[in-house]
C-alpha cells in the first residue's frame, strides 16, 4: 500500500524588537537570569500590558511579504494555563482574530504553501532544572519576548518540501528584518504536524505534532522517523492517536508527550487590558514602503538582468547578506557571472568548511574585488586566483597585486609566447591528437592541460584553446 | 478638624492654622481611638504618614501647595503603594510589600497629600458587605452591628467615622456607591478609562474603576481632579483634557432634564427607599429640573451578565497568585501541582474561590458561547439602552441600593441576595458610565443614598447636580451619633 504524507508547520518567529511585546524590559539574549524581568514580566499585582508598536509593524511587514491580508481589526486574547514560567497564569496571544491572514510562500517548482494565519503573542520564561540544590529555578528573561506564530495549511507532502518551506521562511524573515533567524537561541522554532493517509484518499489522517524543532537537520530526521512510524502503525492495523511528540536528536526518534485528551482547556477570551488592535490602510502603506525588494524578485533579477543560472541565483539570494554582498561587488563594475561563481563556489566552500556566515567572512572586500578584476582583465587565471584567495582568507592584510607579482602568477596572454608551447605539445602528443581527430572531445581538454602545464599555469586558458584549435586544424 | 471639608482643611493649612503634621497626628489619633471598633484600616504606618506630612509642611512653607497638599487621605488597600503592605484584603498578599506606586498613589504623592493608611476591603474587591476580608469585617459607624457595604467598606467607614477626611475606593459593580450609600457619604465612580488602573490590583479589568468616597460632591470633585489623568501604562486610560470639576459645581441646573428609568421605579423598589427618593425628586423639581420617564429595557439582565463577565475576568486575573513569585505559598507540598493547589486553597477565601470557579466554568470549552459570549452581547445592549436614554436627558436618576445597611452576617450564607445589593449600580459598570451616590436621607436611623448616572466623561455635570442638591439639603453633613 502506498501512502500520502501531509505536513503543516507552525513556526514561532522571535521578532527583533528592543523591548518586550507588552513592557519596556529589554529583549537582549544571554543576560544573567531574571535581569530582563521587570514588574510586568513578573506579573506583579496591578501591572498592565502595553503593546509594543514595533512588534505590530514587524508582523504587518511579514504579512505583506507573504501576500497576506492584514486585519484592520485584530484582538489579543488570554490563553489560560498554570505553569511556573508563565507568570500571569495566562499567555497573551491572538486567537480568533489574528493580525495576518491568508498568505503564501512558494517552494521548489512554484508549489504554493498557503499560510493560514500569523499572530502576535508573548513568549514564556524558562524553567532551569537542577540548580539551587537540585531544585528548579525560573528565568523570566524571555517572558514577554514578542513572537509571531506563522501557521501553514497542511500543504507539504514530504520532508524535503517541509525543509524547503522552513528554509524559505527562515530566509524571508531575516531578509525583511523581522527576525535574527538564530535557531540555536530559539529565535526560529518549528512545530511540525505530520499525518499520513492512503494514497489519493480525500480524508486526512490523524496528525501528531512534533514540537520545538530548532534545526533543519533535526526537522528532516524527525519528519522521516515520524512518517515511517505512522505508516508502520497503520500497516500493523493500529490507530494513530492525536498527540504532541518530542524529537530526541540523540536517538533520532520521536516520542509522545501528551495526547489530545490530556490537552488543556485554555479558556481563551479577549484580554480586557488591551484594546482591539486597529490597523489603517495608511499604516499598511507606510510599512509597505519599507519592505524593499523580496528574495523572489531579487532572484528573478539575477537571472534576467545578470544572466545567472537558477542555481547560482538562488544561492546568492539564500540570505540577504549574501545578496547585498553580491550587489556591492557588482556596483564596483565586476562581471556578474564571474562574481556569482566566485561567491557560490569559492567563498561559500570556505565559509561552509569553517562554519561561518557571510557576515563572519575574514575576506577583505576591497582585495576580493581586485582579485575578480584581475581575473576579468586576464592578468591571472582562475586557478591562480584561487591560490591568492586562499592567502586572502588566511590573512586579510594580503594584497592581491603584490601576491601576483611575488608568486609569479601573471598570466601570459601574448600569442607569440603561447604559440610555440602549443606547437610543442602537438608535436609531443601525437596519440592525443589522433584521438581528437577521431572525434574524442576529451582529448582536446587534455591537450589544453598539457599546454597549461608547460606554461606553468601562466598561459591564458582561453587563448590556449583558440590557438590549439587553429593549430589542430592545420594538422 | 474632624468634620471639616477638604476645602476647609486646605484653607486651614495654607493659613497656617494647623500644620499637616498636626492634622495627620489628629487623624492618626482618631484611628487609634476608633479603628479597634470599626476595623476600617488594614495598615497604618504612623512614621511613613508623618514623614509625608512633614514634607508637605515644607511645601506649604514654600508656598508650593495645591488643593490636597498636606491633607491625609485614606487609601483603599487595592492600590499598590511603594514600601507599604498592599494586601487587597487577602491572605494571599498578607506578606506583599509593593515595590512600586500605582498611578493613583503617584498622583496623590505628587499633589502632596499624605497617605493616612490602607483601608480594609472585601477580598480582591469581591463582596458587598466587607465581610469577605481576610482582615475581618468592617463595621458601619452608624450602627456597629451593621455592615458598611463593600467592597470599599473600609474607605467608607473611615470617612463616615471621621478617621479620614476622604478616601480612595474602587467600583467594579457598585463598590464605591453602595458603601457610600450605606454610610451616608458621597461616592463617585468615574467613567471607565478616566482614572488609571495601573497599580490597582485587578478584579475584573473591563469593569474596575477607581474613584473617591468623601463627605460631599465638592470633596469628590477635588479628589477626582487629582485622580483623573492619562497614563501610558494603562492601555484603557483615556487621553483627553480633564476639566476643572470644581469650577462647574455652581453651574445652573434649572431647565435641565433628569431621566427616570421606569424599570427601577416599579413595585420591586423598597417602599421606604421610594419615599426617600421621591423627596429627592421633589427637591430637584423645586430647583427647576424636569423629570422624564425613560427606559433601560435590559437593566434586569445586569446582574446575571455581570456575574458571568466579572468572574470570568477574575478567574484569569487571579491566576498569577500561584505561590511562585510573590505572596502566600503553602508551607508543605510534595510537588508543583500540590503547591499550586494548597497555596490557592489556603490563600483565597470562600467568595474569591466561588468566583474563580464560576469564571472558569463560563470560559470553558463548550460553555463559552452560551455564557461569556452571550453576556458580552447583552452588555452591548445594556450600553445601547443608556446611549438612547441620554438622547432624552442630561442625567439619569436611580436608587443607589435596594435598602439601607443590613446586619453583619445576615447575607453571608446567601450569596445571591448579597449580589442583589448591586442591582441598581451594576449596569453603569457594564456600560462604563460615571455615576455618583449622594446621601438622600435616613430610614430607621440608617443612611440611604440616591444615584445620578451621567454620560461618558460627564463627571462635571454629575458633580454639579449633586453639589446643587447638597446646597439645599444637609443629609451629607450628618455624622454618626447625631440625631437623625
Amino acid at each position: 500500500m502506498s501512502w500520502d504524507i501531509v505536513i503543516g508547520i507552525e513556526t514561532h518567529v522571535q521578532l527583533t524588537t528592543q523591548t518586550k511585546i507588552f513592557s519596556g524590559a529589554s529583549t537582549s539574549f544571554g543576560m544573567p537570569a531574571n535581569e530582563n524581568a521587570c514588574l510586568v514580566s513578573l506579573a506583579y499585582p496591578g501591572t498592565l500590558p502595553v503593546l509594543n508598536k514595533e512588534a505590530v509593524k514587524k508582523a504587518i511587514k511579514f504579512g505583506l511579504a507573504v501576500n497576506a491580508d492584514i486585519a484592520e481589526h485584530s484582538v489579543f486574547a488570554r490563553k489560560n494555563y498554570f505553569y511556573p514560567d508563565l507568570p500571569k497564569g495566562y499567555q497573551i496571544s491572538q486567537f480568533e482574530l489574528p493580525v495576518v491572514n491568508n498568505g503564501f510562500l512558494t517552494i521548489g517548482d512554484n508549489k504554493k504553501i498557503r499560510i493560514l494565519r500569523a499572530h502576535l503573542e508573548e513568549d514564556a520564561g524558562k524553567s532551569v532544572h537542577g540548580i539551587l540544590n537540585n531544585q528548579t529555578g525560573i528565568d523570566l528573561n524571555r517572558a514577554g519576548t514578542p513572537l509571531l506564530e506563522i501557521v501553514t495549511e497542511p500543504d507539504m507532502n514530504s520532508a524535503q518540501e517541509a525543509i524547503a518551506y522552513a528554509k524559505k521562511l527562515h530566509n524571508l524573515v531575516q531578509w525583511i528584518g523581522v527576525c535574527d533567524g538564530n535557531m540555536q537561541e530559539g529565535s526560529f522554532r518549528c512545530d511540525v504536524n505530520v499525518s499520513v493517509k492512503p494514497s489519493g484518499s480525500e480524508k486526512l489522517g490523524t496528525r501528531r505534532e512534533i514540537k520545538n524543532l530548532n534545526s533543519f537537520r533535526n526537522m528532516e530526521q524527525a519528519i522521516n522517523f515520524e512518517v515511517n512510524w505512522q505508516i508502520e502503525q497503520l500497516e500493523d492495523g493500529n490507530e494513530i492517536v492525536q498527540s504532541t511528540v518530542l524529537f530526541n536528536p540523540d536517538t533520532g526518534e520521536t516520542r509522545a508527550m501528551r495526547s489530545k485528551e490530556e490537552a488543556n482547556d485554555y479558556r481563551y477570551f479577549p484580554d480586557p487590558d488591551l484594546l482591539p488592535l486597529k490597523i489603517t490602510q495608511e499604516d499598511i502603506d507606510d510599512i509597505r514602503s519599507t519592505l524593499g525588494e523580496l528574495p523572489e524578485v531579487s532572484i528573478k533579477r539575477l537571472v534576467e538582468d545578470f544572466k545567472l543560472n537558477d542555481a547560482d541565483a538562488s544561492i546568492i539570494t539564500s540570505n540577504k547578506q549574501t545578496y547585498e554582498f553580491f550587489q556591492s561587488l557588482i556596483s564596483e563594475g565586476l562581471d556578474p557571472k564571474i562574481t556569482a561563481n566566485w561567491i557560490v563556489v569559492n567563498l561559500f566552500a570556505k565559509l561552509n568548511d569553517n562554519e561561518l556566515s557571510i557576515n563572519e567572512s575574514p575576506i577583505n572586500k576591497d582585495q576580493f574585488v581586485l582579485l575578480i578584476r584581475r581575473i576579468m582583465d586576464k592578468t591571472i587565471s582562475n586557478n591562480a586566483a584561487k591560490k591568492i584567495f586562499d592567502l586572502l582568507w588566511d590573512d586579510p592584510k594580503v594584497e592581491v597585486d603584490q601576491s601576483i607579482e611575488s608568486l609569479g602568477l601573471k598570466q601570459v596572454s601574448d600569442s607569440s609566447a603561447i604559440l610555440p608551447l602549443v606547437q610543442e605539445v602537438i608535436a609531443h602528443n601525437q596519440a592525443m591528437v589522433e584521438q581528437f581527430k577521431s572525434g574524442k572531445d576529451k582529448a582536446f581538454n587534455a591537450l589544453v592541460g598539457q599546454v597549461m602545464k608547460l606554461s606553468k599555469g601562466k598561459a591564458n586558458p582561453g587563448q590556449v584553446s583558440e590557438l590549439l584549435k587553429d593549430e589542430l586544424n592545420k594538422v | 478638624m474632624k468634620n471639616l471639608s477638604l476645602k476647609e482643611l486646605n484653607i486651614g493649612l495654607s493659613s497656617k492654622k494647623f500644620s499637616s503634621e498636626e492634622l495627620t497626628k489628629f487623624f492618626l489619633n482618631e484611628i487609634k481611638t476608633s479603628n479597634p471598633k470599626i476595623n476600617a484600616f488594614i495598615t497604618v504606618d504612623e512614621e511613613k504618614s508623618l514623614q509625608q506630612a512633614r514634607d508637605a509642611d515644607k511645601r506649604i512653607s514654600q508656598d508650593n501647595m495645591n488643593e490636597l497638599t498636606g491633607i491625609p487621605i485614606a487609601q483603599k488597600d487595592i492600590f499598590c503603594a511603594k514600601g507599604w503592605k498592599t494586601t487587597c484584603g487577602s491572605k494571599m498578599l498578607d506578606n506583599f510589600y509593593s515595590p512600586y506606586d500605582s498611578k493613583v498613589i503617584e498622583l496623590f504623592n505628587q499633589s502632596g497629600a499624605v497617605n493616612l493608611g490602607k483601608t480594609n476591603m472585601d477580598e480582591f474587591a469581591m463582596g458587598s458587605s466587607n465581610e469577605t476580608s481576610y482582615y475581618g469585617e468592617v463595621r458601619n459607624p452608624w450602627n456597629l452591628d451593621y455592615v458598611p457595604g463593600g467592597s470599599s467598606g473600609g474607605s467608607a467607614a473611615a470617612v463616615a467615622s471621621g478617621m479620614a477626611p476622604a478616601a480612595t475606593a474602587t467600583d467594579t459593580g457598585g463598590s464605591i456607591r453602595q458603601p457610600a450609600s450605606l454610610c451616608g457619604l458621597t461616592g463617585l465612580k468615574p467613567t471607565y478609562g478616566l482614572v488609571s488602573r495601573f497599580g490597582m490590583i485587578a478584579f475584573a479589568s473591563s469593569l474596575d474603576q477607581a474613584g473617591p468616597i468623601a463627605k460631599s460632591a465638592e470633596d469628590c470633585a477635588l479628589m477626582l481632579k487629582v485622580m483623573a489623568a492619562h497614563d501610558t501604562r494603562d492601555s484603557t486610560s483615556i487621553k483627553q483634557n480633564i476639566p476643572d470639576y470644581l469650577k462647574s459645581l455652581d453651574n445652573p441646573i434649572k431647565g435641565k432634564t433628569i431621566g427616570l428609568p421606569k424599570e427601577f421605579f416599579n413595585d420591586d423598589l423598597n417602599q421606604e427607599v421610594k419615599i426617600v427618593l421621591e423627596q429627592v425628586i421633589d427637591s430637584y423639581q423645586k430647583m427647576g429640573v424636569n423629570f422624564k420617564e425613560i427606559s433601560l429595557a435590559n437593566s434586569h439582565l445586569s446582574i446575571p451578565v455581570y456575574y458571568v463577565i466579572a468572574p470570568a475576568e477574575a478567574s484569569s486575573n487571579l491566576s498569577r497568585y500561584d505561590g511562585v513569585k510573590f505572596g502566600y505559598r503553602a508551607k508543605e507540598f510534595k510537588d508543583l501541582e500540590e503547591m499550586y493547589l494548597k497555596t490557592r486553597e489556603q490563600g483565597f477565601g470562600e467568595e474569591v474561590k466561588r468566583r474563580i470557579l464560576v469564571g472558569t466554568y463560563v470560559l470553558s470549552a463548550g460553555y463559552y458561547d452560551a455564557y461569556y459570549l452571550k453576556a458580552q452581547k447583552i452588555r452591548r445592549l445594556i450600553a445601547d439602552d443608556f446611549k438612547n436614554a441620554f438622547k432624552e436627558c442630561d442625567l439619569i436618576f436611580a436608587p443607589s441600593c435596594p435598602s439601607t445597611a443590613f446586619k453583619i452576617g445576615d447575607k453571608t450564607e446567601d450569596p445571591v441576595s448579597m449580589y442583589m445589593q448591586d442591582m441598581y449600580t451594576i449596569s453603569t459598570n457594564l456600560a462604563g458610565l460615571p455615576a455618583i451616590s449622594s446621601p438622600a436621607g435616613f430610614i430607621n436611623k440608617m443612611p440611604v443614598g440616591f444615584q445620578l448616572i451621567g454620560n461618558y466623561f460627564d463627571e462635571a455635570t454629575i458633580l454639579n447636580f449633586t453639589h446643587q442638591y447638597q446646597q439645599i439639603t444637609d443629609w451629607h453633613q450628618k455624622t454618626p451619633g447625631a440625631d437623625v
